[in-house]
C-alpha cells in the first residue's frame, strides 16, 4: 500500500514537473515586443523578421546583433537583470556553453514534420533546451578566376587539399574561434582515427595561406581572392555565390551535417513571442525563407525542398552530404578545449614553421619522383614522421582529468587536476616547433642528396 | 598665505573628482575582469603563478618582442610620413595647407573590417597592386605579409597623431626664437635641428609615445593581417574562444597596461629637467616663408606623394563602395550607388548617433584632459602622476575587457528616473569611447601646456586674478591648438571605434556607425554597404577636422596683427 501510494506521489510529481518545465507557455495574449540576440548579418535577420512580422503584426522585433562570443558574455553578465528572449547562432557549441551556465529555458515545439536527424546529426537538443532550424555542413569553397589564374584543378576531398600544388592557397578560421571548423576537424579526426586524422590535417595546413580570426574571414578572403580555397560552413559559399562573386562551393565525402539553432533565453520577458518566433520558423512558411538567395541555408523540414532552386543540395535525400562518418557527439564534447587547443598550439600559432617544413618536405618529394635515393627517401620519411607527430594520444586526449584542465569552471576540491593549460601548451609548443624545424631540415638534407 | 592656500582647495578638488571618476569608470570595471590573471586556475586562491607561466612560455616571449618590433618600427616609419607634412605646411606659405593637415588625419579614420578589406584588394598578395606588377613584370611584393604588413599598415593608420601634435606644438613655438637665431646666422637645416625642432619636441614626444603605445596595444590590424603572434592578438583571441576562459588573456592585459606605463614613464623622463615654454605668446607660430618656385614644385612632389600612399586604403574604400563584385582583379567589375542607396534609407540613426557619441565623448575628453594636465604639471598635489598614469593605462585595456568590465559592474546599477541599468543606457557608450579615447586628447593637452610658461600665470595671479580665472582666461587659450588637436584625435578615432561598444549596444536604435559598418560585413552580399557607411564616416570625420582647423586658423589670424603690432612690424 506504501509502496503503491508512493508510486503514485512520485507519477504526479514528474507529471507535475513535466508540465513546468516542458509546457511554461501557454496561450493567452502575446507581447508586442521580442528581443533577439543574434550573430546573424541585417541579410538574414530583415528577411526572416519582415517575414514573421507579417504573420503576427503585433509584435516588434528588436534584433540585437552581436558576435556569437560576445553575445554568450553579453548573456552571462546581463542574466540577473535579463532583457533578452532569444538567442539566434550557428554554432551548437556557444549552445551549450549557454546550456551549461543554465541560461537557457527549455520548450516543447509544436510543429510537425521535422525529423530527428539531419545527417549523422540529432536536429534538436536532446535534452530539450535549443532547436535546429536549419542545417549546414562544411566543405571547400574555391575562386574560380583565381583558380584559372594560377591553373589550379577543383579538389574533391580533404586529403586533395593537401597536395602539393595547393601549397599557399587554402585559408581556414581557427577551430578555437569557429564552432563548425571545430566540428569539421573533429569529424576528420572522428572518420580517420586520431594519428591519421591529424596527420591528415597537418598536411593540409602546411598549404594554408592563413588561418583567420572569424568565420567569415574566410569567404571574404576567397570572395576577394586573396586565397584561392577555403573551408568554410556551406552558406557562406552558396550566399557569396547567389550575391555574384565567381566562386563554387562542393561538400567533400567526409563531412558533417551540423544544425544551426534557436533558443529561447531564461526569465525572457516575453516568452509567448518568443514561443510564436520559433514556431513560425519551423512552420513550411518560415522554412521557405531560408530558399532567400541572401541567406541559403539547408532547410530541417524535408518538405521545403520541393521548393528549393535546381541544384540545391537536399541532405534528405542525397545520402552522400554528411553521412559518411557516424558521429559521436560525446566524444566530440569530452576533448573539446584539447583539441582546439592543440589546434591552436600546433597549427593557428606555429603556422610558419609549420609552412616552411611542408614546403621542405614538398620540394624533396618532387625532387626525389623519378629517382630511385633509398637514403633520400627515408629521409623525407623520417621528416614527414616528424610533422605528424602527435604531443599527446588518444587516450590521454580524451581522458577526464587531463580535460579538467582546460575547462571554463573552478573545480571541485575533490577532481585531481595536475598542471595548468598555459604550461601544458608551453610543452607542447616547445615539441611541436623542435619537430618542425628538424624536419624541415632533414628534408632540406634530402634535397640536397638529390 | 590665505590665498595660496586658496587657491590649492580648488585643483585639489579638482583631482578628487577626476580620481573617483577614473576609479569607477576605469579602475573598478577592468579590475573585476582581469583579477583572474592573479587567481591559481585550480583553486582560485591568489597567485603569481600565471605570470611565471607567461615569462616561460615561449610563444609570449616571441610575441612580447615582435610587439615591440612592430612598435619600434612603427614610430620611424610615421616620423618619416609626419615630419615633411607638418613641418612644410606651418613652416611655409603654402596654399591649401589646411586641406593637406586635413587629408593628413584621414587615415586614423579607419572604419573597422572594410578598411582592411579595402588594403588587402589593393596591397595584398593578389591585390591590384601585385597583380599589375605580375603582369608586367612576373613579380609581386608581399607589401601586407607578416610583421612588415603590420608595421606598414601600423604606420599609414597612426602617423597622424605624430602629424597633429607636431603642427600644434610648430604653431606654437615663439616666433621670437627663431628670429634671434635667424639674428645670429642660423638657417636651414642647422635653424630646424638645433632651435625649431628642439622647441616642437613636447609635441613630437607626445605623438610619437601615443604612436608606440597605440600600436604596441593594436589589435584590430595584425588581426586583420592574420598575425597571431603578437601581444594584443594573444591576449584577445584567449579572452574570446568560445568556452575556454583562459588566465593567460587576461595575464597579457596587465602585462600591457604595465609595459604602457613604461613606456610613458620613459618618454616623461626624456622630457625632464628641460624647459620648452616660451613666454612671448600670440604670434601665428613660426614665421611662415615664400618658397621659391622649385623648391615648392620639391615640396609638393614630396606632399603628394606621402598623401598618396598614406590616403590609399580610403581610395581602395572609396571603389569598393561603388564597385559591384571585385574579385581576383585591378578595378571591379562595374560600377553602381546601390551601395549609397541603400546605406541612405536604412542607416541614418547610426550617423546622428555617431556624431553624438563620438562628440560628447570627445568633449569630456579634453575637459578632462586640460584639468589632469593643469593638476599634474602646475601643482604640487601628492600622487597627481598617477592620474596621468591611470588616464593613460585605458590605452592599454582592450575594449573588450572595458565592454565585459561595464557590464559586470554597471548591469545591476539602475538609473534612477528612465529606471533601466545603467550598462544598457546609450550614455555608456558614451562613457566608455571617453574613457578609451582620453589618453589621446591628454597627450595632446599635457603638450600644449608645457609650451606654456608659467610666468604668464604668475603675472595674472599677481594683478589679482584668481586661480580659476587664470587657468579659463589664461592657460586654456593658450592651449587652445593643443586642445583642438586633442578634440579631432579623439573625435576621429572615438567615430569608428566598434570593440567596447560592440559589447555594449543592447538596442539597435542606440548603435553607432561602426556597428552598422560590422553587421553589414558579415555577409558577402554587405560588403558593398559597409564600404558606403565606411566612407560616411569617413566624410563626416572628415568635416569635422576641417571645421576645427578653420576655427584655429582665424583664431591665429586673429591673434597675429596684435603681434605684428607688439613686436614693432
Amino acid at each position: 500500500m506504501l509502496k503503491h501510494m508512493q508510486s503514485r506521489a512520485l507519477v504526479a510529481g514528474a507529471v507535475l514537473a513535466a508540465a513546468l518545465l516542458g509546457l511554461p507557455i501557454q496561450a493567452g495574449a502575446m507581447e508586442d515586443k521580442l528581443v533577439i540576440v543574434t550573430s546573424y548579418p541585417p541579410d538574414t535577420t530583415d528577411t526572416v523578421k519582415k517575414a514573421f512580422e507579417a504573420k503576427h503584426p503585433g509584435v516588434q522585433i528588436e534584433m540585437l546583433k552581436k558576435q556569437t562570443v560576445a553575445g554568450i558574455k553579453y548573456l552571462q553578465e546581463t542574466a540577473g537583470n535579463n532583457a533578452s528572449d532569444m538567442f539566434w547562432a550557428s554554432s551548437p557549441d556557444a549552445f551549450e556553453v549557454l546550456k551549461g551556465s543554465s541560461l537557457l529555458q527549455k520548450y516543447e515545439t509544436k510543429v510537425k514534420g521535422i525529423p530527428e536527424k539531419v545527417g549523422a546529426f540529432p536536429i534538436n537538443d536532446p535534452d530539450g533546451y535549443y532547436k535546429g532550424f536549419a542545417a549546414s555542413g562544411y566543405g571547400i569553397m574555391w575562386n574560380t578566376r583565381y583558380m584559372k589564374a594560377k591553373n589550379l584543378p577543383v579538389p574533391a576531398t580533404w586529403a586533395d587539399l593537401a597536395k602539393p600544388i595547393y601549397h599557399g592557397h587554402v585559408g581556414i578560421s581557427a577551430a578555437s574561434r569557429s564552432g563548425t571548423t571545430h566540428l569539421t576537424v573533429e569529424t576528420v579526426l572522428q572518420g580517420k582515427g586520431w594519428d591519421e586524422g591529424w596527420a591528415l590535417w597537418k598536411a593540409i595546413a602546411g598549404n594554408f595561406k592563413t588561418v583567420t580570426e572569424r568565420s567569415f574571414g574566410v569567404p571574404d578572403g576567397v570572395n576577394s581572392g586573396q586565397f584561392g580555397l577555403g573551408i568554410v560552413i556551406d552558406f557562406f559559399g552558396f550566399s557569396s555565390k547567389a550575391s555574384g562573386f565567381p566562386v563554387e562551393f562542393l561538400y567533400p565525402p567526409v563531412t558533417t551535417l551540423v544544425p544551426a539553432n534557436i533558443a529561447i533565453v531564461k526569465n525572457a520577458p516575453h516568452p509567448k513571442a518568443a514561443a510564436a518566433f520559433i514556431e513560425f520558423l519551423l512552420s513550411p512558411d518560415g522554412q521557405e525563407v531560408l530558399l532567400d538567395p541572401k541567406i541559403m541555408r539547408l532547410p530541417v523540414n524535408p518538405a521545403t525542398y520541393a521548393k528549393a532552386p535546381k541544384g540545391f543540395p537536399n541532405p534528405f535525400k542525397d545520402s552522400s552530404i554528411g553521412a559518411a562518418v557516424k558521429f559521436d557527439l560525446d566524444l566530440s564534447k569530452d576533448r573539446y578545449n584539447v583539441v582546439n587547443s592543440l589546434f591552436d598550439v600546433m597549427i593557428t600559432y606555429r603556422l610558419e614553421d609549420l609552412q616552411a617544413a611542408t614546403r621542405a618536405i614538398q620540394s624533396a618529394e618532387q625532387a626525389l619522383s623519378g629517382k630511385g635515393n633509398a637514403q633520400a627517401e627515408k629521409l623525407i620519411k623520417e621528416a614527414k614522421a616528424l610533422v605528424a607527430k602527435m604531443p599527446i594520444d588518444e587516450a590521454k586526449a580524451t581522458d577526464k582529468d587531463f580535460n579538467a584542465i582546460f575547462k571554463t569552471k573552478r573545480k571541485k576540491a575533490s577532481t585531481k587536476v595536475e598542471g595548468r593549460q598555459a604550461e601544458i601548451e608551453q610543452q607542447w609548443d616547445s615539441e611541436v616547433k623542435a619537430n618542425y624545424a628538424k624536419a624541415r631540415e632533414l628534408a632540406e638534407k634530402a634535397a640536397s642528396m638529390l | 598665505m590665505k590665498a595660496i592656500a586658496r587657491g590649492h582647495w580648488g585643483p585639489a578638488g579638482v583631482a578628487i573628482a577626476i580620481g573617483l571618476l577614473l576609479l569607477v569608470f576605469l579602475v573598478v570595471p577592468v579590475v573585476k575582469v582581469v583579477y583572474v590573471a592573479f587567481q591559481h586556475p585550480h583553486t582560485g586562491a591568489l597567485t603569481l603563478i600565471n605570470f611565471i607561466d607567461f615569462f616561460r612560455t615561449s610563444l609570449f616571449q616571441e610575441s612580447f618582442f615582435n610587439s615591440l618590433y612592430v612598435a619600434i618600427m612603427s614610430v620611424a616609419l610615421s616620423s618619416a610620413f609626419a615630419l615633411p607634412l607638418a613641418y612644410f605646411t606651418t613652416r611655409f606659405n603654402f596654399a591649401g595647407a589646411i586641406a593637406i593637415q586635413t587629408l593628413g588625419i584621414v587615415p586614423l579614420i579607419m572604419p573597422p573590417f572594410v578598411g582592411a578589406v579595402a588594403m588587402l584588394l589593393l596591397f595584398g598578395e593578389n591585390g591590384s597592386l601585385n597583380l599589375l606588377l605580375n603582369d608586367w613584370f612576373g613579380v609581386t611584393i608581399p607589401l601586407m605579409r607578416g610583421l612588415n604588413g603590420v608595421i606598414l599598415v601600423e604606420s599609414i593608420h597612426y602617423f597622424p597623431f605624430i602629424l597633429i601634435n607636431l603642427s600644434a606644438a610648430l604653431n606654437n613655438i615663439d616666433r621670437a626664437m627663431e628670429e634671434s637665431a635667424q639674428n645670429l646666422g642660423a638657417s636651414g637645416v642647422r635653424l630646424f635641428r638645433r632651435i625649431v625642432f628642439p622647441l616642437a619636441m613636447p609635441g613630437y614626444v607626445a605623438g610619437a609615445s601615443l604612436v608606440f603605445l597605440k600600436v604596441f596595444d593594436d589589435l584590430g590590424t595584425p588581426l586583420l593581417l592574420n598575425v597571431n603572434n603578437m601581444l594584443a592578438p594573444q591576449a584577445y583571441l584567449r579572452i574570446s574562444n568560445i568556452g575556454i576562459s583562459d588566465p593567460m588573456g587576461y595575464v597579457i592585459s596587465v602585462i600591457l597596461v604595465a609595459f604602457s606605463l613604461l613606456a610613458l614613464w620613459t618618454s616623461a623622463l626624456a622630457l625632464r629637467g628641460k624647459d620648452y615654454a616660451t613666454v612671448q605668446k600670440g604670434g601665428g607660430g613660426l614665421a611662415k616663408r615664400d618658397l621659391r618656385f622649385w623648391e615648392k614644385i620639391g615640396c609638393y612632389a614630396v606632399i603628394v606623394l606621402i598623401l598618396l600612399l598614406v590616403l590609399s586604403p580610403h581610395f581602395g574604400l572609396f571603389i569598393l563602395s561603388l564597385g559591384t563584385i571585385w574579385s581576383f582583379s585591378v578595378l571591379p567589375d562595374a560600377y553602381t550607388i546601390d551601395h549609397y542607396m541603400r546605406v541612405f534609407s536604412t542607416s541614418s540613426e547610426y550617423i546622428t548617433n555617431t556624431l553624438l557619441y563620438a562628440g560628447l565623448a570627445a568633449a569630456i575628453d579634453v575637459v578632462l584632459g586640460t584639468a589632469i594636465a593643469y593638476v599634474v604639471w602646475r601643482t604640487k598635489l601628492i600622487g597627481r602622476q598617477w592620474l596621468d598614469y591611470i588616464a593613460m593605462g585605458a590605452l592599454a585595456i582592450p575594449g573588450v575587457v572595458l565592454g565585459i568590465g561595464y557590464l559586470r559592474t554597471f548591469y545591476d546599477f539602475n538609473v534612477p528616473i528612465i529606471d533601466k541599468p545603467l550598462a544598457s543606457w546609450w550614455v555608456i557608450i558614451v562613457i566608455a569611447l571617453a574613457i578609451r579615447r582620453l589618453p589621446y586628447a591628454l597627450r595632446a593637452c599635457v603638450a600644449a601646456l608645457q609650451q606654456v610658461s608659467v610666468m604668464l600665470e604668475e603675472a595674472a595671479e599677481s594683478l589679482g586674478a584668481s586661480k580659476r580665472r587664470t587657468v579659463i582666461r589664461i592657460v586654456v587659450p593658450l592651449m587652445s591648438g593643443g586642445i583642438v588637436a586633442g578634440f579631432v584625435t579623439s573625435f576621429a578615432t572615438a567615430a569608428v571605434e566598434l570593440s567596447a561598444t560592440i559589447m555594449l549596444v543592447s538596442a539597435e536604435s542606440d548603435a553607432p556607425l561602426a556597428f552598422g559598418i560590422y553587421q553589414y560585413m558579415q555577409s558577402a552580399a554587405g560588403r558593398g554597404p559597409g564600404a558606403a557607411l565606411g566612407i560616411v564616416a569617413v566624410v563626416i570625420v572628415g568635416i569635422a577636422t576641417y571645421v576645427s582647423h578653420r576655427i584655429i586658423a582665424r583664431k591665429e589670424s586673429e591673434r597675429a596683427p596684435e603681434l605684428a603690432i607688439a613686436v614693432g612690424v
